[in-house]
């Protein structure tokens, strides 16, 4: 498959993994390993990221994976700022995942507050990857204000129902020149398979696979999900059509 | 005018619909006469939305019968958007003065007992102790001690504690609006409040005198302290003094006020039973039983998908193993509620009697067999900024 690029470093892996919701570091790290991927995100409300020996961090082999931090809970640009070099000081890591969701429910990211932190992070040397909503002004927006990727969302954060946003991912997919990670909401393999058949570049997963009966075969599936997928779009999928058409039902009598 | 039309206050709500207990036997009568299919129907229905008729038909006498098929749905919810993990808190009682007559309360300030107040000193001690168990969330709880347990020693305390703690909250006295936001600025997230009851004349009786006998000025702390952009808001209703099941619809007017209103803060869930407690008449309350309570804790499951749901040490050992399962995303351990009651020093009078004596590691042992992870750390001190 072909290699994802994000700020120059490759990736052979299309999944992204999240670290929330399991019930253990010990089934979190066998997951990770399933899922082939080399993108793992913690957040930092939920580590010590200062103690090395904490206990989350500790299952994540840092020399395969890399450790993106993300900014889960901040409710405004200052707070995310804020968590952002307080990682970056720690750990050495420029990398962010950039998440303001100013809603404790639904967790929806803030547009305005994301591309003020967005800008500010840049200008400071971050490697930033935000989450948001669907929106392809604000996708080009954030692309021009320097992000890594955009990470739009399939639905609500959690709540597995799959790409609702279809249509609006597929204009940036359209009009991204960074690679679009599709983020939250994709709840089965076969969603993950139809954000990647799209054109998406990535997609970021981890409520479905921590709360499975099975976390690592869950994570499993979803790589062959995004492999699927990543080459269906690569081999140049056929339209659907709302009608059977026969293979050449006006034209047939030409050949003879 | 048309502020007033888009944001009610609590206060009207409860009234407009009967829920301060002028309503009281039009919603006994209605409760008694919801049959089963219209609870059938209720489970049929996507779970975690809320709708006052729709909890209504999930805390009836008829749902009694159809408390495994809520259970099942309560769980599946919590798992989705919790995840499986439980969170750990350790309250740290500050002070057992208090200017209130509370009925029902071990702190009530007519009983006889030699009373403390820590200092920040004795204070922090105790919150070493409760670090060195693991601890990263913190409450903090006090009697409505407001001439020793001030808003700078609140201050003050918060701004050591942040060392040790991820996230700090309060349970003690209401305040005004530009005292929680000095909290706030000293890194206490989270504030907690209960009406213990909403019934209007309930309250009356069990709250004589002090300033906690003022009803309204209680119900309209939450919206307080989250005007002073605090994060988490945790609301309840002391159950024993009233009908749980009024209280419960109470609860959920008020949690959906407060969410619509207040839109960046979290509303949780505290089920604080009545238990007994020094010099308390035990025969004066209408005590809830364990299937009662947990028919509440899961019809408001049903209806509130991402709220927090708090369980104290006041329940038994027993009970709390079977309730992490049905709901619940935060629990106690290890609790001693009396000021000082961690270093030992003290042979103070608490609150209230814990009934779960285990210690903070055995319940995070009893958490993950049962296939969950006990969660520490929540929260960072870097939020806020000082």
């Amino acid at each position: 498959m072909d290699e994802l690029i994000i700020a120059g470093r490759k990736f052979k892996s299309r999944l992204l993994v999240g670290t929330g919701k399991f019930a253990s570091s010990r089934v979190m790290a066998e997951a990770i390993e399933k899922s082939g991927t080399e993108i793992v995100t913690v957040a930092l409300r939920r580590v010590d990221i200062q103690n090395e020996n904490d206990d989350m961090l500790a299952a994540i082999d840092r020399d395969k994976y890399l450790l993106l931090p993300n900014t889960s809970g901040a409710r405004n640009a200052d707070e995310a700022v804020r968590l952002s070099r307080l990682a970056r000081a720690a750990t050495g890591i420029n990398w962010v995942k950039l998440e303001v969701t100013p809603d404790p429910y639904y967790l929806l990211p803030d547009p305005v507050e994301t591309l003020k932190a967005a800008e500010i992070l840049v200008k400071e040397g971050f490697v930033v990857l935000p989450y948001i909503n669907a929106d392809p002004i604000l996708a080009k927006k954030l692309e021009d204000a320097g992000t890594a990727t955009v990470m739009p969302l399939a639905s609500p954060i959690g709540s597995n129902q799959g790409l609702k946003t279809r249509a609006a991912i597929e204009i940036i997919i359209e009009q991204a020149n960074v690679p679009v990670v599709v983020d939250a909401g994709l709840g089965l393999p076969s969603h993950a398979a139809e954000a990647m058949e799209i054109g998406a570049d990535a997609v970021l997963v981890n409520t479905a696979i921590a709360t499975a009966q099975n976390c690592a075969e869950m994570a499993f599936a979803f790589k062959l999900a995004v492999e699927a997928g990543r080459i269906a779009y690569l081999a140049g999928a056929a339209e659907a059509s709302q009608k059977a058409s026969a293979s050449s039902p006006l034209t047939g009598f030409l050949r003879e | 005018m048309e502020t007033a039309v888009r944001h009610p206050d609590i206060k009207k709500i409860l009234t407009e619909r009967g829920l301060d207990g002028c309503g009281r036997d039009i919603w006994t009568k209605r409760l008694e006469e919801i049959k089963p299919s219209e609870v059938e129907w209720a489970l049929s229905r996507k779970p975690g939305y809320y709708v006052l008729d729709r909890l209504l038909l999930l805390v009836s006498p008829a749902a009694e019968n159809c408390l495994e098929q809520m259970a099942q749905i309560a769980h599946h919810l919590t798992l989705q958007r919790f995840g499986k993990t439980i969170r750990l808190y350790a309250p740290l009682y500050l002070s057992n003065f208090c200017v209130n007559d509370c009925v029902y309360c071990g702190f009530n300030k007519s009983h006889q007992f030699p009373r403390i107040r820590l200092t920040i000193e004795q204070a922090l001690a105790d919150a070493e102790i409760i670090a060195a168990e693991g601890f990263r969330d913190l409450l903090l709880v006090s009697g409505e001690d407001k001439n020793f347990i001030t808003v700078d020693y609140l201050v003050t305390l918060a701004e050591k504690l942040r060392e040790k703690f991820s996230s700090i909250s309060v349970e003690i006295y209401p305040m005004q609006t530009n005292e929680y936001a000095k909290l706030f600025k000293a890194g206490i997230e989270g504030v907690t409040l209960y009406q213990e009851t909403y019934d209007r004349n309930v309250y009356a009786y069990y709250h004589p005198q002090g300033p906690k006998a003022d009803y309204d000025c209680r119900l309209n702390t939450l919206d307080r302290a989250a005007s002073a952009d605090m994060r988490e808001i945790g609301i309840g209703a002391l159950l024993g003094l009233s009908d749980w099941r009024l209280e419960a619809l109470a609860i959920g007017e008020h949690a959906q006020y407060l969410m619509r209103r207040y839109w960046k803060s979290r509303v949780s869930f505290s089920f604080p039973r009545l238990c007994p407690a020094r010099d308390v008449d035990e025969k004066q309350f209408s005590l809830i039983s364990d299937k009662n309570l947990v028919q509440m804790i899961l019809a408001l499951r049903l209806c509130f998908a991402d709220a927090g749901m708090v369980l104290s040490t006041r329940e038994r050992a027993e009970l709390r193993d079977r309730l992490v399962e049905l709901g619940i995303t935060r629990m106690s351990a290890g609790s001693k509620t009396s000021p000082g009651g961690y270093s030992g020093k003290s042979g103070a009078v608490g609150q209230f009697e814990v009934d779960d004596n285990r210690s903070p590691a055995q319940i995070a042992e009893m958490i993950k067999s049962k296939g969950l992870e006990p969660v520490w750390k929540d929260w960072d001190k870097a939020f806020t900024d000082l």
